[in-house]
């Protein structure tokens, strides 16, 4: 199958889909591939089929807006599909119902989101320790709670949404753990009063878990999971400015623990194509480099919303309407004034966004947390320490670190641990993390099977040269 | 005690549940909802075992990321947190 549309948009979250929305406005055919059945993305998530009713929430109304608007829309919705290789000019290979195809477009725009950062502790890895993002992806399609008794440990305003969220679904909350101090959040409160209303959302979570008795541990980090195929509980230690331990651990029981560092956008797909990256800790880390219109150095390839660099949902969707009006203007089509309206918004949000960004910034002090028996690599079950004797023995970069000791070679393609590696040759070589760029990513951007990624063929069409001349 | 944040799980209505099996043992869903969910909701976090050491995993990033909910079903490695519950399911640890 080849289908040539004028923009394919890849990502199905508030950015993304707008700017599919803007494209299609001015008249272009426009498709919008997406790995979840439905809009939405990982912020505004819908509920899975099993749902027939629930109470609504800020998220739900959010995620059902903009489903309404791209169900109303010319938009070609492909649900459900996973872009696993993308061949410049644009060509791009589509997984979904474990057939392959492929689709073609004049201009590509990636609104590849994001996904979040865990600092590797020592059992991190025990069943029932959930990433504190995903922890909102399963209560948003599941609305299940992880336990019955759950320790919510993280950084930014996440960590009280989650722990709101579990109360919301009927869950316990034991405790929640954050490396911010209560100071932290104050210098974070002139911006958040330009946006009063997720100011009030913010205040009410934080005063239901003190009404209901939740102790809430500022300046303090899980350092230790216990439990041998199941949580059991956890050790939290005291932090200093710089996030390094300064007291003795305590003991916290729990079934289940919610555990995150904040946010890092998804550039795989924008690295492998070519778009130079840079590292900017404000935005969360390595982000590839973009005009603010969403242009980048290739040809019809733009980019937009949290893959750009993590400004929070609201600006992702500003930034999507931007982006979407720009491409379609590059093809002939659109105004300049509507683009000036979405930039102004864009940037208001965005202020916002990078203010809980900030809150997540990671310190010195908690590279430390990784000891050397813990695991950094879940999907080889590479520990600090074998990757510590691969830098002892000459490795220089994620590159070097992946050869020779198979850290970020497994199914997750090196997702959630390329950053802790680029920490620790970061301690070694004592130069910044900006320096330590992640490893050269490689497709397949998704698993897909064998049989498919390797194609079909006919072993009689296969060419048989000529033998040599005796 | 006041409440700022209201209980909803009495307000949720799922639809009606399916047995499945997890390793030759059932485990009630309801159908429609993704498998990782299911299994959780079920106490069944153990969904694999690591290369190297065994060591037994679950469902980590819940967003089709990080491959930790892989489980078996009729012979093919899926990701849990991306399959949906059904009548009959039959599924199997992995790894």
């Amino acid at each position: 199958m080849s289908d040539r549309f004028d923009i394919i948009v890849v990502g199905g979250g508030p950015s993304g889909a707008r700017a599919a929305l803007a494209a299609s406005a001015q008249g272009l055919n426009v498709a919008l591939i997406d790995e979840q059945s439905a809009i939405g993305g990982q912020v505004w998530r819908a509920k899975n089929a099993s749902i027939l009713s629930a109470p609504k929430t800020h998220e739900t109304r959010a995620g059902d807006a903009l489903r309404r608007d791209v169900l109303a829309s010319d938009i070609t919705h492909i649900e459900g599909a996973r872009v696993w290789q993308i061949e410049t000019g644009w060509t791009l290979h589509v997984l979904r119902k474990d057939v392959s195809s492929e689709l073609t477009c004049k201009s590509l725009v990636l609104a590849t989101g994001a996904r979040e950062y865990v600092q590797p502790v020592p059992g991190w890895t025990t069943s029932g320790v959930l990433g504190l993002a995903g922890a909102t992806a399963l209560f948003k399609q599941s609305l299940t709670p992880p336990g019955k008794r759950t320790i919510v440990s993280g950084t930014g305003p996440l960590v009280f949404f989650v722990a709101s969220e579990i109360r919301r679904l009927g869950g316990e909350v034991a405790a929640v753990v954050t490396p911010n101090s209560r100071r932290d959040w104050m210098r974070a409160l002139p911006s958040m009063l330009g946006r009063p209303a997720l100011l009030m959302r913010g205040a009410i979570w934080v005063a239901d878990l003190m009404l209901a008795g939740v102790p809430i541990y500022w300046q303090r980090v899980v350092t230790d999971v216990s439990g041998d195929d199941q949580v059991r509980g956890v050790s939290i230690a005291k932090l200093d400015q710089n996030w390094a331990r300064t007291s003795e651990d305590i003991m916290l029981a729990a079934d289940s623990l919610c555990l995150g560092n904040g946010l890092i956008p998804n550039i795989e797909a924008a690295h492998m194509l070519g778009v130079p990256i840079r590292h900017d800790h404000a935005l969360g880390g390595w982000i590839p480099e973009t005009t603010e219109d969403g242009g980048t150095s290739i040809d019809r390839l733009y980019l937009c919303g949290d893959g750009t660099g993590i400004r929070g949902a609201e600006a992702a969707a500003h930034q999507g309407t931007l982006t979407g009006l720009c491409a379609a203007a590059d093809l002939g089509h659109g105004t300049v004034n509507l683009q000036k309206q979405a930039k102004a918004k864009w940037l208001k949000s965005a202020r916002f966004g990078m203010t809980m960004t900030a809150l997540s910034i990671p310190r010195v002090g908690q590279a430390q947390l990784t000891t050397p028996e813990t695991i950094v690599c879940r999907c080889e079950n590479v520990t600090r320490a074998t990757i510590e004797a691969e830098l002892n023995a000459g490795a220089q970069s994620s590159n070097a670190i992946k050869s020779g000791s198979r850290a970020g070679m497994g199914p997750c393609g090196g997702k959630f641990c390329a950053t802790a590696i680029a920490q620790l040759i970061a301690q070694q070589s004592g130069a910044p993390v900006a320096n330590i760029p992640p490893a050269t990513p490689r497709p397949p951007l998704r698993p897909v099977p064998l049989s498919i990624a390797a194609g079909s063929f006919d072993y009689d069409a296969l060419p048989i040269p000529k033998p040599a001349p005796l | 005690m006041i409440r700022l944040v209201p209980n909803h799980a009495l307000k949720i209505v799922r639809s009606a549940p399916v047995v499945f099996t997890f390793d030759g043992q059932s485990v009630e869903g309801h159908a429609g909802e993704n498998l990782a969910g299911a299994l959780l909701r079920a106490g069944r976090l153990h969904l694999r075992n690591a290369p190297a050491n065994g060591g037994p995993r679950g469902a980590f990033c819940c967003m089709g990321l990080c491959q930790e909910c892989t489980v078996r079903i009729d012979g093919q490695v899926v990701e849990a947190c991306r399959t949906e519950v059904t009548q009959g399911l039959a599924v199997e640890r992995a790894g």
